[in-house]
């Protein structure tokens, strides 16, 4: 996973709630058996409507996302977070994110940023008068800037340490080989197997 | 202090507690299906790892498979390359799977249970958001990313973050007609998409202990349709009943053992949830959707919302955009709603209770002109059991479709979907824009509800059969 400590970029204000991960990355792009390639599918049918914001020039380039409420609610497709990433999303700001989609993005490195409504309102208006207004995410200080916003938001030690150092989960688990030994000698022997044995 | 049913089975999957970091869990079952596996598979091959545990592994294919000509070459090439490429993994890897034209491949959340492999007290994971169904059996069972179905591949076990608990206390009896997806529905209307957000949710009380495991699997699905990481029903005798003889159920003295723990996990008396909701059986009717996420439902007797009646701007904003994807106008009755399609099936509606109610509404009548109604069984067992039962000729002689067996319609990666502009009544769980297929509308409904709004050609129930049918005669 690539790591994540602090970014700068210019931002997309999503004035939609309950952006579900239908929106995000249509069913038919799930065919896909690789993890990139998805940009194009990336809120493929609103991107069909010419006024939609990610269709304005002046949003071209843009990092970080400022969605409304139930951010990527729906399906567990990792993809929705693949899509994101592959078009160039390094950040994704929303006063709720579905929990699934929030646990997916923290694994790829993209980070998931939780700040209150009204700061996300703050957020929007920013980005709309003034689309070059760049906002910073600082995973250090988990800290989120822009002009006249400083906005301080939560994200477990854990979580920040990994993102921080881009470390592996599966190496990090596999460490833990001993435990997971001594776990499955004690298992009841009524536990199902799918092999008949 | 007592504990929940939800923080018992937590407990007895802990592999790892180090404080400041996620608990480490065990998992007893491991579900793969062709669409959220194959970059996972792709992780284990760059890393050299093998999967740890074939034996609590298992696969089927759902997403893509066709519903018609099952014996031919499948058309798209996409969805082609992606079902032998879990052909592949999965001979390559040595998991065992259960593909097209197999007697028991289905949709995955069908297949777990049908087979016994989903019992009381596990975790249960797949690489997909319904996974919460197998929570009916008091199964702490939850839907994850492909970078976590590598992670259990490789290790048995997940670093998971604590949730909290909601109860959802149904007491008192449903009335005739309401079935467990009204309630469901209800609830999330209730609660909204994003209420149940971080929680297990526990389905208790008197109604909810009188449904049979197909009823309470209805209701588990959804959960992820409320936010909620998971949904369970504590485990009682017919929860047992259902289990006994299964293929992959306990045996002899090992049936008498997994009974006396399962019997052990319930919620203690002195347990505290964080959240509690209370619902009143009785006061429930049909429900249906009117708009774009499944949190926007109302009773089929209701009429269309005015999106001015949200108090909160971003439920009216949401309400108004809604409208205008489902053509649908403020003040219309529900049942005034003229539908293209009716789909029965999905991993919410496709076992075979849900087929047999709707079987029994469109008995002897006729789906209406212009209306096209497909069935499409959640399993092959499903199927072969509807067969025998002769309902696939009720159906038939009804007009209506009867497909094979997979996910089809619910989400339309399969030749199965709606053309822009058309209407669909379904039994299946999202009614996102474009979810079965571009520019469709889904209105989600119970089985029965759908059975009569296929013969009816509007939204209806089948109490609204007899009235009308009364005037044609
Ligand atoms: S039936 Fe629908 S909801 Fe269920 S697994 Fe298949 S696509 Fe997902």
């Amino acid at each position: 996973m690539e790591a994540f400590t602090t970014h700068t970029g210019r931002a997309v204000p999503l004035r939609r709630s309950n952006a579900d991960t239908d929106q995000i990355i249509p069913a038919h792009w799930l065919k896909k058996v690789t993890r990139n390639g998805f940009e194009d599918g990336l809120f493929e049918a609103w991107r069909k409507d010419p006024s939609f914001v990610l269709n304005q020039p002046e949003r071209k380039g843009a990092t970080v996302l400022v969605a409304g409420p139930d951010f990527g609610t729906g399906s567990s497709r990792e993809h929705a977070v693949w899509a994101l990433q592959n078009y160039g999303f390094k950040a994704v700001i929303s006063s709720r994110f579905a929990d699934i989609f929030r646990g997916n993005s923290l694994k790829n490195g993209l980070l998931t940023v939780i700040l209150p409504q009204e700061t996300v309102e703050q957020l929007w208006k920013l980005t709309e008068a003034d689309p070059t207004a760049e906002i910073t995410v600082d995973l250090e200080s988990r800290e989120v800037r822009a002009a006249g916003i400083t906005a301080p938001f939560e994200l477990d030690d854990n979580a920040r340490w990994r993102l921080l150092n881009g470390l592996d989960d599966i190496s990090l688990t596999l460490g833990n080989e001993a435990d997971i030994s001594a776990y499955e000698a004690k298992r009841p022997s009524f536990k199902p197997r799918t092999l008949h044995v | 202090m007592g504990r929940t049913l939800a923080e018992k089975v937590w407990d007895d999957h802990v592999v790892r507690h180090a404080d400041g970091e996620p608990d480490l869990l065990y998992i007893d079952l491991h579900l793969i299906h062709e669409v959220t596996s194959p970059q996972a598979f792709d992780g284990l091959r760059m890393n050299g790892r093998p999967v740890r545990r074939l034996d609590l592994t298992i696969a089927t294919e759902d997403h893509n498979t066709p519903t018609l000509d099952i014996d031919k070459p499948i058309a798209d090439p996409v969805s082609r390359t992606q079902l032998e490429t879990l052909r592949k993994n999965c001979a390559e890897f040595g998991v065992r799977l259960h593909p097209l034209g197999d007697v028991e491949q289905g949709v995955v959340h069908v297949v777990g249970p049908q087979l016994g492999l989903t019992q009381p007290g596990m975790t249960v994971v797949c690489g997909d958001s319904h996974t919460s169904t197998h929570g009916a059996f008091g199964a702490l069972a939850f839907g994850i990313g492909t970078s976590q179905v590598e992670h259990v591949l490789a290790t048995q076990t997940l670093p998971l973050a604590p949730f909290k608990t909601m109860a959802i206390t149904v007491d008192g009896e449903l009335p005739a007609g309401v079935t467990a997806k009204d309630l469901i529905l209800t609830i999330i209307t209730k609660i909204g998409t994003g209420g149940g957000q971080g929680y297990v949710i526990e389905y208790r009380g008197s109604a909810i202990e009188k449904l049979s495991m197909e009823a309470r699997m209805t209701i588990c699905n959804m959960s992820i349709e409320a936010g909620a990481r998971a949904g369970m029903i504590a485990p009682d005798q017919t929860t047992f009943d259902y289990l006994e003889g299964r293929d992959h159920a306990p045996k002899g003295e090992d049936w008498d053992a997994a009974v006396a723990y399962w019997k052990t996990l319930k919620t203690d008396e002195d347990a505290v949830f964080d959240t509690e909701v209370v619902i009143d059986a009785a006061a429930l009717s049909p429900f249906v959707t009117w708009g774009t996420n499944p949190g926007q439902g109302a009773p089929l007797s209701a009429i269309v919302p005015d999106p001015a009646s949200f108090a909160d701007p971003s439920d009216r904003m949401a309400a108004e955009k809604a409208l205008e994807y489902m053509a649908l106008s403020a003040g219309t009755p529900l049942r005034e709603v003229k539908v293209d399609t009716v789909f029965l099936g999905s991993c919410t509606n496709g076992r075979i209770e849900d087929l047999r109610a709707a079987a029994a509404v469109v008995e002897g009548r006729q789906v209406a002109d212009g209306v096209r109604m497909l069935v499409v069984p959640g399993s092959v067992r499903v199927a072969l059991q509807a067969v025998e039962e002769g309902l696939d000729k009720v159906f038939k002689a009804a007009g209506a479709e009867w497909r094979h067996a997979g996910c089809s319609m619910c989400l339309g990666m399969n030749p199965d979907q709606l053309a822009p502009g058309e209407r669909s009544a379904s039994t299946s769980n999202r009614n996102f824009e474009g979810r079965q297929g571009k520019g469709g509308r889904t209105h989600l409904v119970s089985p029965q509800v759908a059975a009569a709004t296929a013969v009816l050609g509007h939204l209806a129930s089948p109490a609204d059969l007899t009235a009308e049918s009364g005037l044609e005669a």
